[in-house]
């Protein structure tokens, strides 16, 4: 299944502006030279606590990119702000120069978007979790095909041709029928790719996708990641504890401690000569 | 006290089903009632705004604070050109609602948070959100609490009486006065509530077990 050409197609519009984004995005911005995602001295606190500090960083169309980091550094905080989960206190996200969470004021300020626009934000995104949360009262199929019927306003037959696609893609075309308690933890998490894929997703977030599941398991989905990343134009952010992962499948780690970037390159970079004293610690805990 | 009448039994029977077909009823359709009033106030004690979440928490305070023997009276004095049976069925599915609306809250409060935001992540409008992802479940998770409610209404219809609505045990009552067997209506009347129940709560156990995994 890993080495046949993957049913995905690659991206419709390799030019920036898809459908439903916002008017007011940022023309100056261009197409060109502005990053896919661009967080802009992004903050995010709970109460007193600061998870992220006047964070900046950016990710380019198609790149993969992986955050690690120790527990509680922000890296899933950061996939939660730009799934739209969290709200940032500070700080603007761009994604293909629009505002992620914000909306321009008749005056040209920046506001918070209330949940509707949200929702139009969000449908660029998808987003698979760490406990899956796969819906236990659709079968596999529906968890498919339910967010393309009822938000992209697919035909039923058309989004469940797609379904069974990518059930193949990620190997569970038996499993059409069956209910997510029927499934592996490993199985589940498969399901939960296709379902977020299933949404033709410009950026895919990936938190921590292998760490609820049984070791044996791992290696399997990590594939089928791997697959994804190098047979599509998907651009990704990974936060996950798998180094080879993060070797094998990213152009740019990011390093976290924190709430800030400690420092950011190649993974060959930044796996054999960390330039900081605190990646090379992590490293050496971790690996 | 004199002898058990025997007799008495077998004539009242007739009149006590007569009136059992009555609380049957209303037992049915104030269950439905309650079951969608209180889905719907579950709901919307949801809501974001408060205008909708503060009336909707002082009316079912108030429902839950009075007697049903005295909203049934209340109801009856208001209403009085509506039929007894009508103003019953709504009250006791109004005065339940209060309550299965709680069960139900605790049924969405049970919904993992993970739920909500993978419909979030999907982009999932709101009503597909709450008909397709979180109501199935939730009310999955409470089918056995409501069905306890529904026997418990069941045993609250001989409050109807009061109101005038022939159930069961108005007739028991009207027998019981006109022969002086109160003894016999009454334990017959108790009898019936019992075959009925017993058999409906024991269901439900059932329900209960394998809804729980």
């Amino acid at each position: 299944m890993a080495t046949e050409p993957l049913p995905l197609q690659k991206t419709e519009s390799a030019d920036p502006g898809p459908a439903g984004a916002p008017e007011d995005a940022v023309p100056a911005a261009g197409s060109t030279g502005e990053p896919l995602v661009r967080f802009d001295k992004v903050v995010k606190r709970y109460g007193d606590h600061v998870v992220l500090d006047q964070l900046d960083f950016t990710v380019d169309r198609g790149e993969h990119v992986t955050l690690i980091g120790p527990s509680g550094s922000g890296k899933t905080t950061i996939l939660r702000l730009l799934m739209t989960l969290e709200k940032v206190s500070d700080g603007v996200i761009w994604v293909n120069g629009s505002p992620l969470s914000h909306v321009r004021t008749p005056g040209g300020a920046l506001k918070p978007a209330g949940e509707k626009q949200l929702r139009e934000s969000r449908k660029k995104i998808g987003m698979v979790f760490q406990q899956f949360n796969l819906f236990p009262n659709m079968k596999v199929l529906q968890n498919i095909t339910e967010a393309p019927i009822s938000v992209l306003g697919k035909d039923r037959e058309v989004a469940e041709v797609r379904a069974r696609e990518l059930l193949e893609l990620v190997g569970l075309s038996d499993k059409v029928d069956a209910h997510p308690s029927q499934l592996s933890g490993g199985q589940q998490q498969r399901v939960a790719i296709a379902r977020a894929l299933a949404m033709e997703p410009e950026i895919l977030l990936l938190d921590e996708v292998t760490s609820a599941l049984d070791p044996e398991l791992v290696a399997g989905v990590l594939e089928l990641l791997g697959d994804i990343a190098r047979n599509t134009d998907i651009t990704m952010v990974c936060v996950t504890h798998e180094m080879n992962f993060a070797r094998d499948v990213s152009e740019k780690v990011l390093m976290f401690d924190a709430g800030r970037v400690v420092e950011s390159g190649t993974p060959e970079k930044i796996f054999s000569d960390p330039s900081h004293e605190r990646t090379r610690e992590f490293l050496n805990a971790v690996l | 006290m004199n002898g058990f009448d025997w007799g008495a039994v077998g004539e009242s029977l007739p009149l006590l089903l007569e009136g059992f077909k009555v609380t049957l009823l209303a037992t049915v359709l104030g269950t439905l009632v309650a079951a969608v009033l209180g889905l719907a106030v579950a709901v919307a004690g949801r809501a974001p705004s408060r205008f909708v979440t503060v009336p909707v928490r002082v009316v079912t305070e108030f429902v839950r604070s009075t007697p049903l023997l005295v909203q049934l009276v209340g109801a009856a004095a208001l209403f009085n050109t509506v039929e007894p049976l009508y103003i019953g069925i709504t009250v006791l599915g109004i005065h339940y609602a209060a309550y299965t609306s709680e069960v139900y809250r605790a049924g969405i409060d049970g919904v993992p948070k993970g739920q909500w935001e993978a419909c979030r992540a999907l982009s999932l409008p709101p009503l597909r959100t709450w008909q397709a992802v979180i109501l199935p479940q939730a009310v999955r998770n409470v089918l056995p609490a409501l069905g306890n409610y529904a026997i418990s209404m069941f045993k609250e219809t001989p409050f109807l009486a009061v109101i005038t609505v022939q159930e069961m045990v108005f007739e028991a009552r009207k027998y019981g006065a006109e022969q002086f067997a109160y003894t016999e209506v009454f334990t017959l009347a108790g009898l019936i509530f019992l075959v009925a129940s017993y058999p409906t709560s024991l269901l439900m156990r059932k329900l209960e077990k394998r809804l729980g995994h």
